[in-house]
């Protein structure tokens, strides 16, 4: 028992004995998740601090960071590329009865555009990335934890905040926004296939509809808010697996809370961020 | 030269068997590696209770003592992986448990570690984990480097094992690759956590021999934790033994064999 949970005396009659270790008990169950909660957020500060101050110092680990844009870009693009169409095609099959119904069939090339690129694109890519990239660097750097290799670089001189975990957080803000185009890109042609099937239509047309009316700046929020996703999946997978322990169960555990805990985060920061990018960008 | 558990201290000194226990201010002058007064617990659980220690060049000291003593932890911290909760590590004349980040990765360099599952980085072949350190910390071109690695890896015998993978060599090879990585800079104090634990009898010779090799050649201080005491008598120059957190005896290996303190005798009773 805590200070924390202990019971004020005078809360605690001398008719009701039995009371006090009910209470008590109560304010453990309440207090230790929260408590767990405050601590984990306590830990990532001190890991964000770390990474930051080695992050300024040399060498800025070049070779390690072309690595890790390859293994977090290039190697994510067909999954994100995937999501992305399968999220145009099925919003092309779906609009067009609701449009069709209100007699704005014509809306639904802006519909899809608008709906990709504001919105589905950002997210899908954001989840997919949190699932793929977040489960990778969350096992690869908890077995790297388990069997002393990340205590094996700090020994031979390695700040291995810099090494492993700043490049992998880079990598993932740099690669957000080009695999969230590639995804939008995908699902507008997606939409486009689904539409041109059941009504044909060029794609020439297609665009010039769904393009009309916006501008540059439109894209540009929602596109470049997936940079704050990428920090966020890549800080809390390094984080959760440098942190590992417990042999094989222990990179297990990690793998699994890098993708819970950064799919959770990046569906608040969405909703944060769209909020700012309306009060910013109206 | 130790802080001492009174009871086992007592039985040590009772015994006669203490007599290489030294002033560590005397033995301090030309020391590799000198230890005052190290504390560390985890919450409750005191591990080291006030060690003292010193290592000079040249000299191979085997620390022994039974599981959870704290051996592979006081490795740790001289290579500063953990910090002490209070003591002095002056390591070359330098104290590095209140140094800064690049201060101790620049002692981090002129220390070797080899780790008792020996850590090899395992999306890196062979050739490019002893090559780590190099490319890390000299200038090497790309020919020095891959002529210092073939020199390393023939210096354990490995040197026909350079493209595989760690997962595809034996745990005595990895151990062997480790201590090669180990020595890529040149150390002149090297840190061996159970070199020769899970290994056969013939693999662990092999590794001991090794170990006096260098010894020999390169004239590295070593502390060597083991609980392999037919390695310990190969290779130790001194050893320590720890026990509940202090280091309770000090001597040759005959002369901690020839201990008739209860605690040592049992410890050295089996194997020996």
């Amino acid at each position: 028992m805590t200070d924390n949970t202990r019971v004020p005396s005078r809360l605690v009659g001398e008719d009701t004995p039995q009371l006090t270790p009910l209470v008590r008990s109560a304010f453990t169950s309440l207090w230790s998740p929260v408590n767990g909660f405050l601590e984990w957020f306590g830990d990532l500060g001190i890991f964000a601090s770390q990474v930051i101050r080695a992050a300024a110092r040399r060498p800025f680990e070049g070779r390690e960071l072309i690595r890790q844009l390859d293994d977090i870009g290039s190697k994510s693009l067909p999954l994100v590329a995937l999501a992305g169409s399968a999220v145009g095609a099925v919003l092309a099959l779906e609009s067009r009865s609701s449009l069709l119904r209100f007699g704005a069939k014509s809306m639904l090339p802006a519909a899809i555009v608008y709906s990709v690129v504001h919105e589905m694109g950002p997210v899908v890519t954001g989840l997919v990335v949190s699932g793929r990239v977040g489960a990778g660097i969350g096992a690869e750097l908890g077995s790297m934890k388990v069997t002393e290799q990340i205590d094996a670089i700090e020994a031979s001189g390695v700040n291995p905040y810099k090494l492993l975990a700043f490049t992998r957080i880079l990598a993932c803000i740099l690669m957000l926004p080009l695999l969230t185009l590639a995804a939008d890109f995908c699902g507008v042609a997606a939409g486009w296939i689904a539409d041109t099937l059941v009504d044909p239509i060029s794609f020439q047309k297609f665009l010039h509809s769904g393009f009309g009316g916006t501008s540059f700046s439109d894209f540009l929020a929602p596109t470049f808010r997936t940079a704050v996703f990428g920090l966020i999946i890549g800080t809390i997978a390094c984080f959760q697996g440098m942190r590992s322990q417990g042999g094989t169960q222990g990179v297990g555990r990690s793998a699994t809370s890098s993708v819970v805990l950064a799919s959770l985060f990046v569906i608040l920061a969405d909703v944060i961020l769209v909020k700012l990018i309306l009060v910013f960008f109206p | 030269m130790m802080h001492a558990n009174p009871d086992v201290t007592m039985r040590a000194t009772e015994t006669g068997d203490n007599h290489a226990m030294k002033d560590p201010e005397r033995d301090s002058a030309g020391a590799a590696m000198v230890l005052q007064g190290l504390h560390k617990s985890y919450g409750a659980q005191t591990v080291l209770n006030g060690i003292d220690l010193t290592v000079s060049k040249g000299e191979t000291l085997v620390v022994l003592g039974r599981s959870g003593t704290g051996k592979s932890v006081l490795l740790k911290l001289i290579i500063g992986l953990q910090k002490p909760d209070s003591g002095s590590i002056r390591v070359h004349g330098e104290e590095i448990t209140s140094a800064n980040m690049e201060a101790v990765n620049k002692i981090r360099k002129t220390m070797g570690f080899l780790f008792q599952h020996a850590a090899l980085y395992d999306s890196l072949s062979v050739e490019e984990n002893v090559a780590f350190p190099l490319r890390r910390h000299t200038t090497m071109s790309a020919a020095q480097r891959g002529d210092r690695v073939q020199e390393l890896l023939a210096g354990v015998g490995m040197e026909r094992e350079l493209k595989k993978m760690p997962s595809d060599i034996s745990g005595g090879m990895q151990k062997r690759v480790g201590l090669a990585r180990a020595m890529a800079l040149e150390p002149g104090i090297l840190l061996l956590d159970e070199p020769t634990a899970g290994l056969d009898p013939i693999t662990s010779r092999e590794i001991d021999e090794l170990i006096l090799k260098l010894q020999e050649e390169r004239d590295v201080a070593s502390i060597v934790v083991t609980h392999d005491l037919l390695s310990a008598k190969l290779i130790a120059d001194r050893i320590v033994l720890l026990h509940q957190g202090n280091a309770v005896m000090e001597g040759t290996f005959d002369e901690l064999a020839r201990s008739d303190d209860k605690f040592v005798a049992e410890f050295f009773k089996r194997d020996s």
